[in-house]
C-alpha cells in the first residue's frame, strides 16, 4: 500500500540533487519518486532503477513489419496475380526479392518505430487530455523535486534531507 | 612504450616466409603449357563435374575431327571448331596463369586498405576534434605506418603484372587488346600504363605525406609548450580528407574496376571505401584489444570498446546498403553492358557473393546491435574476425571474376598470400607502435578521453 504522507524535498541543482539521491539511498529509504525539469544524467543509476527494456520490444516490432512485408508482398506479387511487369521475374519471391527490399526495410523501419513509441506512451501512461501529474509547477522549470514515502519517520527525514542541501521540505498528505 | 615482444615478432617472421613459399609454390605451378591445360580441360569434360561447359566444347571438336572427310563445308566448321577448341583452351591457361597474381594482388590490397581505412579514420577524428578518441590515436598511427609501404605493395604488383606477367590483372595493359577492343582503346586516355602509374604515385604520395606530417605534428604536441602542433594537425587533417575522398576513388577506379574495363559504376569508389572503413576499424578493435590484454592501454576502458564496436556495427551496414544500391539499380534495369558484372558473379562465384552479405551484414546487425556485447572483449573480436574475413572476400569478388573467372579457389596462393601481407602488416605495424609513447601527452583532448563514459 502506498503511504498516505509523503515528504517532498525540493532542490535547485541537478548535482544536489544526484548526491542528495546518493545520500538518501545510502541511508535506505525508498524514493518513491522524483522530478526535474530535463533528463539528468545517471539519475537512473542513482536510483537503483532497471534498465528500461524498449530497446528490445523495438526489435521484436521491427521482426514483426519485417514479416509483414514479405508476406504481404509474396501473396501479392507472387501468389495472387504474378503478372509479367517489365521483365521481372515473379516466379518466386525470391526472384524478384531486390526489388522488394526497399519495401522490407521501410516497413521494418515503420514498425520498430512507431510500434515502439506507442508502446512508450503506454508504459509511460502518457495520452491527450491526460491530468498531469504534477506535485509543484516549478519542477518543469528549474527545481528538482524528490518524494519520498513516511513511515512515521519523519523527523528523521527531514534532518536527514535538510542535510543534504534540499531548498525546502514539504510534509503532504497524499490521502485525499 | 611499447617493446614488440619477440614472439610475436617471431610469429610475423614465420607468417611472411610460410607465405613467401606459398606465393612462389603458387607461381610455380601456375604455368601450365597448352597440352597440359587440354588435357586438364578433357579430363574435367570426361568427369563432367560441374563444368558441362567445357565438355560441349570439348566434344564437337572431338566429332568434328572423325568426321573431317566428310566434304568441305564440314571440313571448315571443323576447323572453326578446331579453332574455337584453342581458343578455349588458351583463354583458360591465362586464367590459369592468373590466379596467382591475383590472389597476391587481392592480399596486397585488403591490407593496404586496412591501413589506408585507418588512416581517413584518423583524419576524421582529427578534424572532428573528437573527445573519445585520442587515447586510441597511437594505435591508429601505428597501422596507418603500413600505407606507404601497403600502397607501394599494391601499385608494385598492379605494374608487374603487366610488365613481368603476362597481363595477368588487368587486361587493357595489354596493347594487343587494346588494338582489336574498341571500348578499352576509346578509353586508353585515361587506362594507360604511365599516367596509371603517375597517378598511383600521386595518391600514395599524398597520403603518405599527410601520414609523415600527423604523426610528425602527433609526437610533437607531446612535448610542446602551446597548442600550435594540435592546430597545424587539425587543418591538415580537414585538407586531407578532401583530397583523401577525390584520391580513393580514382583509386578504386585504377586499382580495382579497371580490372573489368568494359564495366563501370558511379558509386564504386564510396563501395570500397566502406569496406576499406569498415576493415580498418575492426583491426582498430582487434588491436586495441589485443593491446590492453598485454597492459599497454590501461586508460582504455570498455567505453571506447563501446565506440569502436558501434563504428563496426554501422559501417558495416553502410558497407551493405551501398553494396545493395550498386547491385539493386544494376539488377532492376537490367542493362546487358553493366549487368554481365553481377552475372558472372552470380553464375560462378555464388557463394562467396552471397556468403559475403551473410557475414559482413547479417552477422554483425545481429551480433553487435546489443549494447551490452559490444563491451564484452572476446565478442568484439569473433565478430570483427567475421567481418575481416568477409571483407577479404569482398575484395576477393572484385578481382578474381576478371582475372581467374570461374578457376578460382580459396587454396594455397591464396591462403599464404594473405599470411604474408598478414606478417608484414604485423611487422610494420607493432615496429611502429614501439617507435612513440602509447598514449598522448599533451592533446588538448586527452583527458576528456581518458575519462570517457557512455
Amino acid at each position: 500500500m502506498e503511504a498516505s504522507k509523503v515528504i517532498h524535498a525540493i532542490y535547485t541543482d541537478d548535482d544536489v540533487l544526484m548526491s542528495a539521491v546518493k545520500k538518501v539511498k545510502a541511508e535506505k529509504h525508498h524514493i518513491e519518486e522524483i522530478y526535474t525539469p530535463f533528463p539528468v544524467h545517471g539519475l537512473d543509476k542513482a536510483m537503483g532503477l532497471a534498465p528500461t527494456r524498449i530497446a528490445i520490444t523495438a526489435f521484436m516490432y521491427g521482426l514483426v513489419g519485417l514479416t509483414v512485408a514479405i508476406l504481404m508482398m509474396n501473396f501479392i506479387m507472387i501468389e495472387d496475380w504474378p503478372q509479367n511487369i517489365g521483365g521481372k521475374p515473379s516466379f518466386s519471391y525470391i526472384e524478384n526479392m531486390p526489388a522488394f527490399v526497399p519495401i522490407m526495410f521501410e516497413l521494418t523501419v515503420f514498425f520498430a518505430a512507431h510500434l515502439m513509441v506507442i508502446t512508450f506512451y503506454l508504459r509511460s501512461r502518457m495520452w491527450p487530455f491526460k491530468k498531469a501529474e504534477n506535485p509543484d509547477p516549478r519542477t518543469t522549470d528549474d527545481h528538482f523535486l524528490m518524494e519520498i514515502a513516511v513511515h512515521g519517520n519523519e523527523k528523521e527525514l527531514e534532518s536527514l534531507l535538510a542535510e543534504t542541501g534540499a531548498v525546502e521540505i514539504n510534509l503532504v498528505d497524499k490521502a485525499h | 612504450m611499447y617493446t614488440f615482444s619477440n614472439k610475436l615478432k617471431t610469429f610475423s617472421i614465420i607468417l611472411m616466409v610460410l607465405g613467401v613459399l606459398g606465393v612462389g609454390y603458387g607461381f610455380m605451378t601456375s604455368h601450365k603449357s597448352f597440352e597440359e591445360v587440354e588435357t586438364l580441360l578433357a579430363e574435367e569434360a570426361h568427369h563432367g563435374g560441374g563444368h558441362g561447359e567445357e565438355a560441349e566444347h570439348a566434344a564437337p571438336s572431338h566429332d568434328a575431327h572423325a568426321t573431317d572427310s566428310h566434304g568441305e563445308g564440314h571440313a571448315e566448321e571443323a576447323h572453326a571448331e578446331v579453332d574455337e577448341h584453342k581458343k578455349h583452351v588458351e583463354h583458360v591457361q591465362h586464367q590459369i596463369a592468373n590466379r596467382p597474381w591475383a590472389a597476391l594482388y587481392v592480399a596486397a590490397f585488403f591490407f593496404m586498405m586496412i591501413a589506408l581505412g585507418i588512416l581517413a579514420f584518423y583524419a576524421i577524428q582529427i578534424a572532428s576534434q573528437a573527445g573519445w578518441s585520442p587515447v586510441l590515436f597511437r594505435v591508429m598511427e601505428g597501422m596507418t605506418s603500413y600505407v606507404l609501404p601497403g600502397a607501394l605493395i599494391v601499385l608494385g604488383i598492379a605494374v608487374a603484372s603487366g610488365t613481368i606477367g603476362h597481363y595477368n590483372l588487368f587486361i587493357w595493359m595489354d596493347p594487343e587488346v587494346v588494338e582489336h577492343d574498341k571500348l578499352i582503346k576509346g578509353k586508353s586516355g585515361f587506362l594507360n600504363l604511365p599516367w596509371f602509374v603517375i597517378r598511383g604515385l600521386i595518391f600514395i604520395a599524398g597520403w603518405s605525406f599527410y601520414r609523415y606530417i600527423s604523426r610528425k605534428y602527433s609526437t610533437a604536441q607531446d612535448e610542446a609548450g602551446d597548442n600550435k602542433n594540435f592546430k597545424k594537425l587539425f587543418r591538415w587533417s580537414a585538407g586531407f580528407l578532401v583530397f583523401f575522398i577525390y584520391t580513393e576513388s580514382m583509386m578504386s577506379w585504377d586499382w580495382i574496376m579497371s580490372v573489368d574495363p568494359h564495366w563501370f559504376s558511379t558509386l564504386f569508389g564510396w563501395y570500397v571505401f566502406a569496406s576499406m572503413f569498415v576493415s580498418g576499424i575492426t583491426v582498430l578493435a582487434l588491436l586495441t584489444i589485443y593491446l590492453k590484454s598485454r597492459g599497454y592501454l590501461e586508460f582504455v576502458n570498455e567505453n571506447h570498446l563501446h565506440d569502436v564496436a558501434k563504428y563496426m556495427f554501422a559501417f558495416s551496414i553502410f558497407w551493405t546498403y551501398l553494396w545493395f544500391s550498386q547491385f539493386m539499380l544494376i539488377w532492376y534495369s537490367n542493362i546487358p553492358e553493366e549487368v554481365t558484372y553481377f552475372v558472372s558473379r552470380f553464375q560462378d562465384y555464388q557463394l562467396p557473393f552471397i556468403g559475403m552479405v551473410v557475414l559482413n551484414f547479417v552477422f554483425p546487425i545481429l551480433m553487435l546491435m546489443n549494447a551490452d556485447y559490444k563491451r564484452i572483449p572476446w565478442f568484439v573480436v569473433m565478430t570483427g574476425l567475421v567481418i575481416l574475413f568477409g571483407h577479404y572476400i569482398d575484395i576477393f569478388n572484385m578481382i578474381m571474376p576478371a582475372t581467374v573467372g570461374d578457376r578460382w579457389f580459396i587454396g594455397i596462393p591464396e591462403i599464404s598470400s594473405i599470411l604474408l601481407f598478414a606478417g608484414l602488416f604485423i611487422f610494420i605495424v607493432f615496429t611502429a607502435l614501439t617507435k612513440a609513447p602509447l598514449l598522448v601527452k599533451r592533446y588538448p583532448f586527452k583527458k576528456e578521453s581518458e575519462e570517457f563514459h557512455y
